[in-house]
């Protein structure tokens, strides 16, 4: 037994910040103390505040250390583990006030959330199925295998009102209830962990935190609509949750909560990994199953859908991975603790990824419900720099964006929807003042050009001349009529496209388009770009009573667009210039303007 | 594993293991002095006898900690037992055996012991 846990975040996020190197310093330095049987270092997964990593929690204290470096260990040991002191300087700021050490969970960015999904995150070690079974892991399974008829088990889930986390919100149970109604000798569950918006990175928590809760699930949807075998799809950039899965896998095929004759109730289920190999469009779940039988990943027409013919043309059930993480915990705790967080028609919580013009960049889970105003400004602690908050985008290259005059929506299925907007699989990113709405559009169309998979016309030619529209508006060379025009191509990709890749492309474009047409139209009309980003409307000057002639610009300009002599007003020649910047950035006296 | 049982033996098993991650209010707090006094009077192993004591009988929502010096040096190794809701005890002067008596008497039946408090030792 060991009397501190110091647990230090392995999640990618805090990885790439170096805490492996943390984790065998703070291995080789508590050995050095002779602490070795004292002290347990475990490695987790992600804690959500991703801003301040790599991050450390020492228990039973509980206190919350934040960007800790390798060159911090010896203090850490030194001071907390062997005397007991807190590191004061290395607390996250938040929960040091003058009297005591706060908890974590008094936190602003803790606050707040309520923590279903990403429950053992952050609180268990991801490689250690005892660990997960402490939490209560796989009760859930032994009850529904032991207590509960596979119909049963899908009405639970349809009574807590679970809804689809990928992005479209489909009832859970409902699906489920399709695969378990027909009839075959050979069925599947497959997990769909193809997490490809940019920005995202929900899934890959879960699986990296929590792999055992998604495995339990499966087995759980097996059960439920008579599937024996399941496949995870996951993407091959995601090494850290690809190992532990695998990891999870083994430990739960040894102690038997996987295999033949699971909890003796004569239920077998097997699990296999299966890697992506960077397509986007096999997110979309027939591509992803094409891609599992071992073809070219390319979507089919719908109907039949999954739960009539899917995997290797036989019964399908497909869910993402948080929905999966819900699962367990519903069947615990019942339908109606589940259906008693949220509103009226989105039930339980939402994970999102929070990127961007933020201060807290992270992971948080939320009740449905909560207003993007509660994200940004409470969970999220605003915007950096004093800038102004303009808009969310969510659901990454098919979703749309929330403007700051909506920012009091509760935010849940509905209400995106009704707005134009989508709740998408959970990225959520903050764009302020500096942020060009038409830029934003382009950025996510250049997305799909590329990851379109070029099976249908609408999506492999209709994006392409969608970003080349978007070209001309930036460049300045658009006229009102190529407004209407960029409108009636989006709705003809949306109408005419086979599969959720092409039919959304035009998210992006749709929603900044009703919500900032205005800046569109100053692209078009002015030849100004009011975010002062995209270049080819933009010009740099000098204004001359400001300017001390100290040439420090003419020094640093690439292409010698800068002249005058020292002491004298200098001039930009803008037929040379490239727009680059550097003179603005190195002006003392703030002499340069950019238009 | 074939049983709810049997997973729920596992789970109790691996959930002593991590008292230490406890973050209900309804943990009782054992603080041992550790400071260098505290370290060269002898605190290691009245701590290490504290953690295995609590172990060995499996003790739900009980952890052990440290402290710095508690200010009476010639007192230690010094221990401070906070069960919620209850008024802090001070122990002095601890050996293991004063340690395997106080985890018996005090944290599972909740009885303090009170001569081996600061109290009763310094009268």
């Amino acid at each position: 037994m060991y009397r501190a846990h110091v647990l230090i975040c392995g999640g990618t996020g805090c990885t790439s910040s170096n805490s492996q190197k943390i984790i065998e310093a703070m291995e080789a330095e508590i050995k050095a103390k002779g602490l070795q049987d004292e002290v347990q270092v475990i490695r987790t997964g992600c804690f959500g505040l991703c801003a301040l990593g790599p991050i450390m929690i020492v228990y039973p204290e509980g206190c919350f250390y934040s960007e800790v470096k390798v060159e911090d260990v010896p203090e850490i040991v030194e001071e907390h583990l062997l005397k007991g002191r807190m590191v004061k300087r290395l607390l996250y700021k938040e929960t040091v006030t003058p009297s005591e050490v706060k908890g974590l969970n008094d936190t602003a960015f803790y606050k707040k959330q309520k923590r279903v999904a990403l429950r053992n995150c952050g609180v268990i070690n991801p490689e250690d199925i005892n660990e997960y079974i402490a939490y209560d892991g796989y009760q859930a399974l032994a009850k529904c295998l032991t207590e509960y008829t596979p119909e049963q088990v899908v009405n639970i889930i349809k009574d807590s009102g679970l809804r689809g986390r990928g992005g479209g919100g489909f009832p859970t149970g409902l699906k489920w209830s399709f695969t378990a109604a027909n009839q075959a000798d050979q069925k599947y569950v497959v997990c769909n962990a193809d997490e490809g918006d940019p920005g995202a990175f929900m899934d890959r928590s879960v699986l990296e935190g929590d792999p055992h809760c998604i495995i339990e699930a499966m087995a759980i949807c097996g059960y439920a609509t008579g599937a024996t075998e399941g496949y995870i799809y996951v993407r091959a950039e995601y090494p850290i949750a690809v190992a532990r899965l695998q990891i999870a896998i083994n430990q739960a095929k040894e102690m038997g909560l996987l295999g033949k004759d699971i909890f003796g109730s004569g239920f077998d289920f097997d699990l296999h990994v299966k890697l992506g190999a960077g397509a986007f469009v096999c997110g979309e779940e027939t591509a992803l199953m094409t891609s599992i039988e071992g073809n070219r990943g390319e979507p089919r027409p719908r109907p039949p859908y999954p739960a009539v013919k899917g995997l290797f043309g036989k019964p399908t059930t497909e869910n993402n991975v948080e929905t999966f993480a819900n699962v367990p915990t519903i069947i615990r705790n019942g339908a109606d603790w589940f259906a008693s967080m949220g509103t009226e028609k989105s039930k339980g919580t939402k994970v999102f990824a929070l990127g961007g013009k933020i201060t807290n960049t992270g992971l948080v889970e939320i009740p449905m419900g909560t207003t993007l105003r509660e994200i940004i400004e409470e969970i999220g602690g605003g915007i950096p720099n004093g800038k102004k908050f303009k808009a969310a985008q969510t659901g990454g290259p098919s979703g749309g964006c929330i403007p700051a005059r909506l920012m009091d929506t509760p935010i849940d299925y509905d209400n995106l929807t009704a707005i134009g907007c989508m709740m998408g699989s959970g990225g959520l990113i903050v764009m302020d003042e500096d942020n060009c709405m038409v830029d934003i559009a382009k950025f996510f169309l250049d997305f799909t050009v590329d990851e379109s998979c070029g099976k249908c016309t609408p999506c492999r030619v209709g994006t392409k001349r969608l970003r080349e529209m978007l070209d001309k508006i930036t460049d300045g060379k658009a006229t009102l009529e190529d407004l209407d025009k960029l409108e009636e191509l989006c709705h003809y990709i949306k109408d005419n496209s086979l599969c959720g890749l092409g039919q959304t492309a035009p998210n992006p474009v749709l929603a900044t388009l009703k919500f900032f047409r205005e800046e569109y139209v100053a692209h078009v009309v002015e030849k100004r770009c009011p975010a002062g980003v995209c270049k080819k409307l933009l010009s740099y000057s000098i204004e001359a009573d400001k300017c001390k002639g100290c040439t420090a610009c003419a020094r640093k300009c690439p292409v010698g667009a800068i002249s005058g002599s020292v002491r004298q007003p200098h001039t930009i020649d803008t037929s040379k210039c490239i727009k680059c910047g550097v003179c603005m950035d190195t002006c003392k006296f703030n002499a340069i303007i950019k238009k | 594993m074939k049983t709810l049982e049997e997973l729920m033996a596992l789970r109790d098993a691996a959930k002593a293991q991590m008292t230490a991650r406890d973050d209900s209010t309804e943990v009782t707090r054992i603080v041992v002095g550790m400071a260098t006094c505290g370290i060269a009077a002898g605190a290691r192993p009245v701590m290490a006898k504290f953690v295995e004591e609590t172990a060995k009988r499996g003790l739900k929502h009980v952890t052990v900690s440290q402290t710095g010096c508690i200010g009476m040096c010639q007192y230690e190794p010094i221990a401070e037992v906070l069960v919620p809701g209850e008024e802090k005890v001070t122990y002095v002067q601890l050996t293991e055996e004063k340690v395997a008596r106080i985890v018996a008497d005090h944290i599972v039946n909740g009885n303090p012991v009170y001569e081996y408090t600061v109290g009763a030792v310094t009268k």
